[in-house]
């Protein structure tokens, strides 16, 4: 048996739940919502003509791995990836590592996680978990998002680091190689904002506050587009996106309200803490949103109206964020 | 959303047992962590998904059984995959695949191809060959 002393922490999105656990092990003492503010995790993207799952393509998050890889850069840390051609490739690395008692952050697909409820279980390849340990055929598995920890065998593992589709994994793994003594935390945040009020305010219709806008104006005409049944569809794809595991809850708003609480009591500024609170009004008026939309798939009426009183919701969220970042941007 | 609001509706982790992290204010206004067993909206938004995955699957089983389309595209469906993904675990390109999905080549397809198949989809290859009888 080989088992690194490493602390499971549970935490709402895969990504930062592994950085932060990552980081906490080597000893550098940063939460989830202090990760994703650093790394900039907050976002809102549609990308026109995609599809994903038949619906739209919303993200109200970076690609996978940016988080992660924003927030070392900002902190100095520097982070070493490996991706494999052969499976037994991939697990000699990852048992040197185990060896060498470094816990190792994996990218895998979700699809043939066995501990998994079998709705959440679908090809969806950048789910993240750190190793930090072997008892013979057995990984020990520490999944950010389970409340404890989980045991795969080196086949069951070998599954899911090998998935194949949209951001094929490759057996990827991820751990840090160098750790700065002196990290400077303040200077992150202000990076780490600064990078998600450009984003948020992008001049691209389709990027943060004008994106949540773009897809406002669509719902209305989805109806008559494509559909009562295939519009319910999409609606409960952006209620997916934005409020399943993962998110938080409100699209990764609370998240970004309890990184902006923090952040005003460590940098001794009274205005994020007032910034904090407006972001979870924003957050609550999301949970809203979804919770209005998932009425109007359930009783499936096609009244028009629900579409309109739905878009102008969104409108209302998306004009608020806008302001919203303005003033944090003008803060900083 | 207030800690005390974190939704605790009866949803689809209960199967696991399994309950999710959300972020919240506390009493005094200070951001908290609390466990949610699930909500409303989310399990609608997941039966509207299953409910149209379901449907989508039951008429390429008719499709299936009738030889418009070969069982492959069934069981494609079945693994909830799409045409990249099922091109990814077969190791060939997408068109490649998506022939694979007519009746015609589907009949004069290799037994080792038969067989990738199989192991993909985790069914006997006879399960495949055989759907029609």
């Amino acid at each position: 048996m080989n088992k690194i002393d490493f602390i499971h922490h549970q935490s709402a999105h895969c990504e930062n739940g592994v950085a932060s656990n990552i980081l906490k092990f080597n000893g550098i003492d940063i939460n989830e919502p202090m990760l994703f503010g650093i790394g900039s995790g907050l976002f809102y993207i549609c990308i026109p003509f995609l599809k994903v799952n038949q619906a739209p393509a919303i993200s109200y998050r970076p690609m996978p791995g940016f988080i992660f890889s924003r927030a070392s850069k900002r902190l100095n840390i520097k982070i070493k990836r490996e991706r494999f051609s052969t499976i037994d490739k991939s697990f000699d690395a990852l048992d040197r590592n185990i060896d060498q008692g470094i816990a190792t952050g994996l990218q895998v697909g979700v699809y043939h996680l066995p501990y998994f409820p079998d709705e959440y279980r679908f090809h969806f390849n950048a789910h993240n978990l750190v190793v930090y340990g072997k008892e013979g055929n057995n990984y020990l598995i520490s999944d950010p998002v389970m409340e404890t920890t989980s045991v795969l065998t080196r086949e069951e593992l070998a599954k899911v680091r090998f998935a194949k589709g949209v951001f094929a994994p490759k057996g990827h793994m991820y751990y840090p190689v160098e750790i700065p003594t002196e990290i400077d935390l303040p200077k992150a945040i202000i990076g780490g904002i600064k990078k998600t009020t450009s984003e948020m305010l992008a001049p691209v219709p389709f990027v943060g506050a004008n994106g949540i806008k773009f897809v406002a104006k669509k719902i209305p005409g989805w109806a008559k587009k494509v559909g009562v049944k295939k519009t319910n569809h999409y609606l409960a794809q952006i209620i997916r996106m934005q409020e399943e595991i993962g998110t938080g809850g409100g699209g990764f708003r609370f998240i970004y309200a309890a990184f902006l609480q923090q952040s005003g009591e460590l940098l001794n500024k009274p205005e994020f803490l007032d910034f904090s609170q407006q972001m979870t009004v924003i957050g609550d008026d999301w949970r809203d949103f979804a919770l209005k939309a998932s009425r109007i798939c359930k009783h499936r009426d096609n009244d028009t109206n629900a579409y309109e009183n739905l878009s102008e919701m969104m409108l209302k969220i998306a004009a608020k964020e806008k302001q919203f970042f303005k003033d944090l941007k003008k803060s900083i | 959303m207030k800690k005390d609001e974190i939704p605790q509706d009866s949803g689809r982790l209960e199967e696991k047992n399994m309950k999710e992290l959300c972020y919240a204010v506390d009493e005094s206004g200070k951001y908290a962590t609390g466990l949610s067993t699930g909500w409303e909206a989310k399990n609608i938004a997941l039966d509207v998904t299953m409910e149209n995955l379901n449907q989508q699957i039951e008429e390429a089983k008719q499709d299936a059984i009738k030889g418009i389309k070969s069982p492959i595209y069934y069981f494609m469906l079945l693994n909830r995959m799409d045409l990249s993904v099922l091109a990814g675990y077969v190791g060939k390109p997408r068109w490649i695949v998506k022939r694979h999905f007519k009746p015609k080549v589907f009949k004069r397809l290799k037994n080792s191809t038969l067989n990738k198949y199989a192991e993909i989809f985790e069914v006997d290859v006879n399960t495949i060959k055989n759907f029609n009888e």
